[in-house]
């Protein structure tokens, strides 16, 4: 998945899209007897693009994917570690040409057997232009991408030069460089295979998807409500533990807890902000709160002269420092963010790569330093640090408010630091994009798999595809190639982290804070996790 | 008469063009919509060209206005960016927000000018004090409490009503909805009715009608309250519109997927297909509620007429 | 109603209204007579008292809050009542009191000149359409019509994101921009209605010039609706103040207003409630003294109560 706060706050909280269709479903649903046919209801947002796995870019989307796709790996609900799941096994040499192998045994849903093909068609259409997936450049690592996806114009080849088939069971991927990690890339759920019923009958597989994991679609309504049933003949270890799941379309959060709380609903993936002071008092021991594979940052335009200069580093280290990260998190959310102190997430694991810690001092609140360094940096470039938000999802006018709040108490200056709302999610991107902001403005990182990597080549990398605000450094890139091309894992992520430490010296965008996950249940239910994607693991769940 | 209304239906041809490219520039304005379609990422820049053609985008706005006009002809408003149709959300929304209005309207008028009449001749006394009252809770306390208080209240402590409702939205379930809905309009019709009650209720006619041993009920209900109307049926005209359009806060509350939280989701997807077809239709609504309005003006008061 | 002939046919004085004050010594003019009327109304004089109130502290805060709105201590968010801090903190820590004292002036601003400005354009194009007819009235009421079809949201987002002035004339200007159809069909009613009346025939027989009767005969009768909806729209105009803020295109950060406050606070209802309470109850009084004092104006205009 993407940036961290659309996904999280956009899609979780309160979009639920343009859609709404005919009546049906809906209402309370809870029911359908208790224990291993238990359904279990649950809140949901209206996904924002058709449910097409590459096209899938946020949260409630994905949760649907999670339930009726598996893919060539499965990251591990509570370790995250990527593990097989119709991968037999995937070798490589040289870290650049990967052979896969897919077990036996596997069917899609409708009786068709999951082989080699079912995944090279898929990718090949998820890369392809006219296709319009969002998540294409999932693919653009594996060579021939630039072809199927050119920058601009026409595609001059419709399959990836670099995926080939070699039986039902094996096909070969070459990449355009070595990735050592790219193995562990493929539990996202773009990588899902197809059946062929996608390719032949789109429009029906589109209100009615089929896939291969451990729940079928038994009905969907646009805009309304999904019924997912246990698929009893799923092959793979993870069955559904209940009987079925039904997810409600809510206009907004709020709405979705209250009647978690008056017993309408069995579990709510996003408790709203407004309620964190008495979620426990409300719900005991059936609130969750872990960590999801989310950064919250504050990002700089580096395109602009006047932030790109040497002074620039040390007004930047100490606005962090003048930031009390501690305060906020605990007052403004309920400690349901952890004050960051690295560009990684928790969920990573140490062996991942967090670290606790990695920042140091210029992640830490220390007034006193941070007015210094301001100042000796030369101020704050124009006077005033105005911070770019979008008003309209995501509260975001909060934190930042408070944040300006801890700067403005370091400089002794009511005015040094303010918020900036910009009315409208795509207004803000396009602000982004076209590089208009000169100012900072809110970013965030959602990963999109649990690897070191992905916190930090797409975001910071030279001209990458979210490095917003154009910063760009020598050291920072070849540290990157470097680990990539790393064979070992532990040497991988240690170089990795070099390249985080370049980060520190440098601060190109200051990290805030990392989200948890947030969810509450109905005392029908147990065994209620959520993964790192802040995802509920649905097929663990159990109805009393 | 029967000319005066011909009339009226043909001025609504100009209004609906006028709207309909009002409302279509004004989205235009907003900027480019696909930006927000890739998360925090940037689309990549031949994604976001290939999707700007396939919603027509990337033409000059005159003519994206004409191949949409062109298209709502046909029946056709287009479809929302997630690819599903507008008529189909249309079909959903508006019946649920029609039901929502009619159940906020019926407050208002029963509710609303029973208060005014009973404050409008008891000026001064406890009644018209207690309803002052509560006339300025309900103007200082955002909708968004209100609301959110009484789902709280009567929703998961009392157990009386769901707190949301469901996807059907019968009309029982729209009550509590369209009294949080039709709070601050009731404190308008409220006012308006007393002060024209307090106005008239001197008026010499009153007085005849009195003096000539007509019963007092029959005095107010006949002769006062017809007499005193034309303000409150105008406002009443005048809110149908806003109820129908902007009941954004309180159908996000109370889960109703109605018009006012569809097109809100449109605006701020800056989607014009969405947004103009809601919108279209609004204004058609709010041009019947005025000539409706305006044929009253006629019943209530016999010395106006239309030509 | 047939017999509604002889209203306000008169100037005659009717002593003894509930509200009525002395008889008068010689016959002037409507409107001096109403501000006779209003100068002894015990209603006129507490509103324009509080009136006055807001005015001061709108443009003197200090005088009765001695912090900074701005300085404020994240540790003590949503603490409740303290020394000094007699109506606790809010979300973030500012003290609710003087967050309260200096948001009057953002939001007395916003609702006095919105409410001005919908009131003289909607009542001037809706008097005109109502005292016309016919074709004008077509005109200026179709125009109204799209006019009521710009959903608030939408117009915000266009019209303020625009202007990058963090001043409260945007604000105004826009609210006034799409506030004014509603008082130009309520006005529009009320001048049909008042057209109707023998006084007005009367005097248009005598040869009295359009802008005489309406200022002198239609104006005055006509009016008491208008002031109905404007005072309680002052008070919903405040809100949409907040309403604008929360869209990101009303006041900028860090403007304090009643109304963003209370939006801000909505949020706590459940578990920090105070912060609601007293910007909502700053806004309460003021509605109130504006109800009041259109009340008083109002039967200070109707002869029959005098």
């Amino acid at each position: 998945m993407r940036g961290a706060t659309q996904a999280k706050w956009a899609a979780c909280a309160v979009v639920v899209a343009l859609a709404a269709t005919a009546c049906g479903g809906g209402g309370n649903s809870s029911g359908g007897g208790g224990g291993a046919n238990g359904i279990v209801s649950s809140s949901w947002g209206d996904p924002q693009n058709p449910l097409e796995p590459a096209n899938t870019n946020e949260v409630q989307g994905g949760k649907v994917l999670d339930m009726i796709f598996r893919g060539l790996k499965r990251y591990d609900p509570k370790t995250g570690a990527a593990t097989d799941m119709l991968a037999e096994k995937i070798e490589t040499k040289d870290n650049q040409n990967f052979t896969i192998t897919v077990k036996d045994g596997w069917t899609f849903s409708n009786g068709e057997k999951v082989t080699a093909k079912s995944f090279v068609d898929a990718w090949n259409y998820g890369a392809l232009l006219k296709n319009n997936q969002k998540n294409a450049y999932f693919f653009g690592y594996i060579d021939g991408y630039s072809k199927v996806h050119p920058e601009s114009g026409s595609s001059r080849a419709n399959t990836l030069s670099g995926l080939k088939l070699v039986n039902d069971k094996t096909f070969t991927v070459k990449l355009m460089q070595k990735f050592s990690l790219w193995p562990d890339t493929l539990g996202y759920p773009a990588f899902a295979p197809l059946p062929r019923t996608f390719f032949t009958d789109h429009a029906a597989w589109v209100s009615k998807p089929i896939g291969n994991g451990p729940y079928t679609i038994d009905n969907y309504t646009k805009g309304s409500s999904m019924n997912l049933r246990k698929w009893d003949k799923y092959p793979g270890a993870d069955k559904a533990q209940n009987g079925g799941i039904d997810l409600k379309v809510y206009t907004d959060n709020n709405t979705a807890y209250t009647d978690l709380t008056a017993g309408n609903l069995d579990l709510v993936d996003d408790v709203p902000a407004s309620q964190l002071k008495n979620v426990k008092a409300d719900l005991g021991d059936r609130y969750i709160n872990t960590p999801a594979g989310i950064i919250q940052t504050l990002a700089f335009p580096f395109y602009d002269k006047k932030w790109d200069t040497p002074g620039g580093i040390k007004v930047r280290q100490g606005l962090s420092m003048a930031i009390n990260r501690d305060q906020i998190t605990s007052q403004i959310f309920q400690k349901t963010r952890t004050p960051a102190s690295d560009w990684t997430s928790p969920v990573l694991g140490v062996d991942g790569g967090f670290k606790k810690g990695l920042c140091g001092a210029p992640c830490e609140y220390n007034a006193a330093n941070a007015k210094k360094l301001i100042q000796e940096g030369g101020g704050i470039p124009g006077g005033q640090l105005k911070i770019s938000y979008n008003a309209d999802t995501g509260s975001h006018k909060e934190w930042v408010d408070a944040v300006c709040n801890s700067i403005n108490k370091v400089m002794g200056n009511n005015k040094a630091c303010v918020g900036a709302p910009v009315g409208t999610f795509a207004d803000f991107r396009s602000q982004v994009s076209q590089q208009k902001l000169n100012g900072a403005w809110r970013a965030g990182w959602q990963m999109d798999y649990p690897l070191i990597q992905n916190f930090l080549q797409p975001v910071y990398y030279t001209d990458a595809s979210s490095n917003d605000g154009k910063w760009s450094n020598k050291q920072f890139d070849g540290l990157v190639d470097k680990a990539n091309a790393e064979s070992d894992k532990a040497k991988a992520v240690s170089t990795f982290q070099d390249a985080e430490r370049v980060l520190v010296a440098q601060m190109p965008v200051i990290p805030l804070w990392y989200q948890n996950g947030s969810a509450g249940h109905s005392d029908r239910i147990t065994d209620v996790s959520l993964n790192q994607f802040s995802v509920p693991v649905y097929e663990q769940i159990k109805v009393k | 008469m029967g000319r005066y209304v011909i009339r009226r239906l043909l001025q609504m041809i100009p209004v609906f063009f006028g709207t309909t490219l009002l409302i279509f520039l004004m989205v235009n304005v907003m900027g480019d919509p696909i930006a927000g379609l890739c998360g925090e990422r940037q689309c990549d820049p031949a994604t976001a060209a290939q999707l700007r053609s396939e919603f027509g985008l990337d033409k000059p706005v005159w003519q994206q206005y004409l191949t949409y006009m062109g298209n709502v002809f046909t029946g056709d408003f287009g479809t929302a960016f997630n690819g599903q149709k507008v008529t189909e959300l249309m079909a959903t929304a508006f019946p649920i927000t029609i039901r929502l209005t009619i159940v906020a309207l019926l407050f208002e008028i029963v509710i609303g000018i029973s208060l005014g009449v009973v404050t409008g001749l008891r000026r001064g006394r406890p009644i018209d004090t207690t309803v002052l009252i509560l006339t300025l809770v309900v103007i200082s306390i955002p909708t968004f409490v209100t609301g959110l208080l009484l789902q709280l209240l009567l929703g998961v402590k009392w157990g009386i009503i769901h707190p949301s409702v469901s996807s059907q939205a019968p009309l029982d379930e729209l009550i509590i909805p369209g009294l949080v809905v039709a709070s601050v309009s009731l404190a308008y019709v409220t006012r308006l009715t007393r002060t024209s009650i307090a106005e008239n209720a001197r008026a010499d006619y009153v007085r005849t009608a009195i003096a000539k041993g007509l019963p007092r009920r029959r005095v107010i209900i006949r002769h006062l309250l017809r007499n005193s109307l034309i303000p409150v049926v105008t406002f009443i005209g005048t809110d149908v519109g806003a109820l129908m359009g902007g009941a954004i806060v309180t159908e996000r509350i109370f889960n109703i997927h109605g018009v006012g939280y569809q097109l809100y989701q449109g605006i701020l997807r800056q989607n014009s297909q969405t947004v103009v077809g809601f919108v279209t239709i609004l204004v058609l609504v709010f041009l019947a509620a005025n000539l409706i309005v305006d044929l009253l003006y006629a019943v209530l008061d016999p010395r106006i007429r239309y030509a | 109603m047939d017999l509604a002939l002889e209203e306000g046919a008169t100037l005659e004085k009717t002593p003894g209204g509930p509200e009525g004050t002395g008889p008068a010594e010689k016959p002037r003019s409507l409107w001096s007579d109403a501000w006779r009327d209003l100068r002894r109304n015990p209603v006129f004089i507490i509103s324009a008292l509080i009136i006055l109130f807001l005015v001061i502290i709108s443009i003197w805060p200090s005088l009765i809050a001695d912090q900074d709105p701005l300085n404020c201590n994240l540790g003590k968010a949503q603490e409740g009542s303290q020394p000094g801090h007699p109506f606790g903190f809010d979300g973030q820590g500012c003290d609710v009191y003087t967050r309260t004292v200096y948001g009057a002036r953002n939001s007395v601003t916003v609702g006095v000149c919105a409410t001005l400005g919908v009131t003289l354009l909607g009542g001037l194009l809706g008097g005109l359409a109502g005292f016309y007819g016919g074709l004008s009235d077509s005109f200026l009421s179709r125009i109204t019509d799209i006019f009521f079809g710009i959903p608030v949201v939408l117009g915000g987002l266009v019209f303020l994101s625009v202007v990058p002035s963090s001043t409260v004339w945007p604000v105004i200007g826009f609210i006034v921009l799409l506030g004014w159809p509603q008082i130009a069909r309520i006005a529009r009613g009320s001048v049909i209605t008042a057209k109707q009346n023998d006084y007005v025939q009367a005097a248009r027989a005598l040869g009295a010039s359009n802008s005489r009767m309406m200022l002198r005969h239609i104006a005055p009768n006509a009016v008491a609706p208008v002031i109905v909806v404007a005072t309680i729209a002052l008070g919903t105009y405040i809100a949409l103040e907040a309403t604008l803020s929360f869209l990101g295109v009303g006041l900028k950060p860090p403007a304090v207003s009643w109304g963003i406050d209370i939006s801000a606070a909505a949020n706590y209802i459940r578990n920090a409630p105070h912060m609601l309470l007293w910007p909502a109850g700053a806004l309460a009084i003021t509605v109130l003294a504006f109800i009041m004092l259109g009340d008083a104006v109002r039967d200070a205009l109707d002869p029959k109560l005098r």
